[in-house]
């Protein structure tokens, strides 16, 4: 809309007339006032959080949080609330590990699961057909399925690794495997297939044709399912609560313990949830575009 | 695709291949090379990983430096590893190696994949016929004990609810929302799609404390709905009618809204516009127009979103777990399989539970290999 203004003066030669939009269609008022209603609606949780989080810990305790907007001078603005969390809760310590599991747990699957896509997008085999089957039928497998089973290979009877950050990389590394190899061939089934066709006519190996010509192609899709895998790793509660030590813990975890324990501030909590919001927010701030694109091609088209 | 790339690339490649190649016989050297590196990298990759879980006083403790030779270990150890692999298959003389590469490059992958989801799911499987502590077979008795439960009968009850409900509401909402963001300026759309869409990527944790803490709290002075309604009720509590699944089932749809709308928005703008235009000139409303023109047409689009909700639907966990704990007759049964491994300890009777939840996926997964079949075969 403010867009629509700004750039009034340079269209106004062309025959733009009022109740009209930049690109000729009908400006609809009613759409307008639903939409800006249903925006802040939307919003109004999240927002309400974060302005409840600046408030003194008596203004939470006894006023609801819509009297930021009816009465914004007396709510006791401060950030003790960050600093009490930040410092009694540790939560810096766990922002740090939610780092540590998240990064590495987003990129070690696309390397694997690259080379898989490679050979299901440009290569023909027998049972090609069955074994993508496999891959779109095990990404509905609810990850339930694999909890016990795993605590007990991973655990002190079995590999030991349980408890460590080695061991939720490989955890999410497996998870994430086959939506990313979906999306992954997906995407490159789409790249022309000339460009692979020609590179092994000068001799290039798979190898190097995958380095040189697929994988740089390929970086839109990469970056896709990159957005969408670092969100799910930092939001995800169950495999991070099972299988990190207390020491290790991430801040989605920490949360849910606040929430948990009895008598706990109100203001702690709110306080902790937004800290744990804040990095998904920036990302999807910055990054939506590839967020949008990864939930357009992750999910399953019918 | 497959049938015709099949065609071509056969008859180039020994065409040209034989002038670089020398024939491409067997080459040892190579193969050993290969085999050699393949073993090696496999070996350190692994020992690198078991030395990050066993010893971290080699890294000072520092997490960080853990987290850096984690990812610089496992790409680098994937890049080589693949590149010895191609080393050795390309050794081979090249018709056996034409064969073999597909399936080198697959292997780690599927063995991901195996390890990871296939083992476990067999295993789980293997555990529901087993006792509380997985040593000794015990039949059916897990089942029947489950059953015969009356809390699994509440927590099936509540997924059909959760089934039910959420799914539709949740296209619903964004085929409303997408509806009316589409009439909007581009930069009007954006702006309120972006704001939609923003609870899509905050964690189910931090959703669940915004709505207990501000909205559903007990507390009429703190809580948005009871200072609304006047009232002071404990909402996550009061199971008349299940209105606190109800009230649960809100916060997920306002979490997958942005998702429905950003997937249907789309789908609405693919639409050709000369279809609503002889609609309109026959005479149709706009409401018309929505039901017997777009509606068939994105029908695609809302059975992609409905089944994407109700795979999430099914494994819903997180909300439930942090703010009722199932109490209040709330229980689903992914949480109740979590209570029944860990607070319980049954193991049996938990692996049971999962194989009930299989089996409610099983008809989704069926669907989507059909559907992804007939899209290919088109």
């Amino acid at each position: 809309m403010s867009a629509a203004v700004t750039s009034a003066p340079a269209e106004r030669t062309s025959n733009r007339q009022p109740g009209f939009m930049k690109d000729g269609r009908r400006r609809s008022w009613t759409s307008i006032i639903v939409a800006t209603v249903l925006a802040a609606l939307w919003v109004l949780p999240s927002l309400a959080l974060f302005l409840s989080t600046l408030r003194s810990r008596d203004a939470q305790a006894s006023v609801g949080w819509w009297n930021v907007f009816t009465d914004p001078l007396n709510q006791g603005w401060t950030l003790d609330n960050y600093t009490g969390v930040l410092q009694g809760q540790d939560m810096g310590a766990s922002l740090l590990n939610t780092l540590v599991v998240s990064v590495p747990a987003t990129i070690l699957p696309i390397m694997f699961a690259a080379f898989g896509a490679y050979a299901f997008a440009f290569m023909n085999f027998p049972a090609k057909e069955t074994l993508f089957v496999i891959i779109v039928g095990v990404m509905v497998v609810p990850i339930q399925v694999a909890l016990s089973p795993m605590l007990n290979l991973l655990g002190p009877n079995g590999v030991g690794i349980s408890g460590q950050f080695v061991a939720v990389w490989l955890l999410h590394t497996g998870f994430g495997m086959p939506l990313c190899l979906y999306t992954l061939r997906n995407y490159m089934s789409t790249l022309p297939f000339s460009v692979v066709e020609s590179a092994k006519i000068d001799g290039a190996s798979h190898y190097q044709t995958f380095w040189l010509l697929v994988a740089p192609m390929s970086i839109p899709a990469i970056a896709a399912f990159a957005t969408l895998q670092f969100l799910w790793v930092w939001n995800d509660l169950l495999i991070a609560k099972l299988f990190l030590l207390p020491s290790n813990t991430t801040v989605v975890v920490r949360v849910q313990q606040m929430l948990g324990t009895q008598g706990q501030g109100a203001e702690i909590v709110t306080a902790g949830a937004f800290i744990s919001m804040i990095v998904p927010i920036l990302v999807f701030v910055l990054l939506q575009r590839f967020f949008v694109r990864g939930l357009t091609s992750g999910s399953v088209k019918g | 695709m497959t049938a015709a790339s099949a065609t071509t690339t056969e008859p180039t490649a020994p065409a040209r291949g034989p002038v670089r190649r020398g024939g491409a016989p067997a080459r040892p050297l190579r193969l050993m090379v290969g085999l050699v590196g393949l073993a090696v990298v496999a070996w350190l990759a692994v020992n690198i990983f078991l030395s990050l879980a066993y010893y971290p006083g080699w890294y000072g403790n520092s997490r960080v430096l853990m987290a850096l030779v984690g990812v610089v270990a496992g790409l680098g150890g994937a890049a080589l590893l693949f590149y010895f692999v191609n080393v050795f298959i390309e050794s081979l003389p090249q018709r056996l190696s034409q064969g073999l590469i597909p399936y080198a490059f697959l292997i780690p992958a599927f063995g991901l994949i195996s390890l990871m989801l296939l083992y476990p799911a067999v295993q789980t499987i293997n555990y529901a016929f087993a006792n509380r502590d997985s040593t000794a077979y015990v039949g059916l008795d897990n089942f029947r004990s489950i059953f015969t439960d009356g809390s699994f009968w509440v927590a099936l009850t509540n997924n059909a609810l959760w089934l039910i409900i959420v799914p539709v509401l949740t296209v619903a909402v964004g085929l409303f929302v997408a509806l009316f963001t589409d009439r909007l300026s581009a930069s009007g759309e954006k702006f309120a799609k972006s704001l939609i869409f923003l609870p899509m990527a905050i964690s189910f944790v931090a959703a669940s404390t915004i709505w207990r803490e501000l909205i559903y709290n007990p507390n009429p002075n703190l809580g948005a709905l009871n200072a609304i309604l006047g009232t002071s009720n404990d909402w996550l509590r009061m199971d008349q009618g299940r209105l606190n699944s109800l009230l649960m089932m809100v916060i997920l749809i306002w979490m997958q809204a942005g998702f429905a709308m950003i997937l249907l928005s789309g789908a609405i703008k693919g639409v050709p516009e000369d279809t609503l235009e002889a609609a309109r000139l026959d005479g149709a409303n706009e409401r018309q127009v929505f039901l017997q023109v777009i509606v068939p047409q994105i029908r695609g689009t809302i059975l992609t979103v409905y089944i994407t909700v109700v795979i999430l639907v099914l494994k819903v966990f997180d909300i439930i777990y942090v703010l009722t704990n199932g109490q209040s007759d709330s229980n689903v049964i992914a949480l109740m399989f979590f209570q029944e491994l860990f607070t319980a300890g049954n193991a049996g009777r938990a692996a049971a539970i999962v194989v009930v939840l299989l089996l409610l996926v099983l008809p989704i997964l069926v669907y989507q290999v059909r559907t992804f079949r007939k899209e290919q075969g088109r």
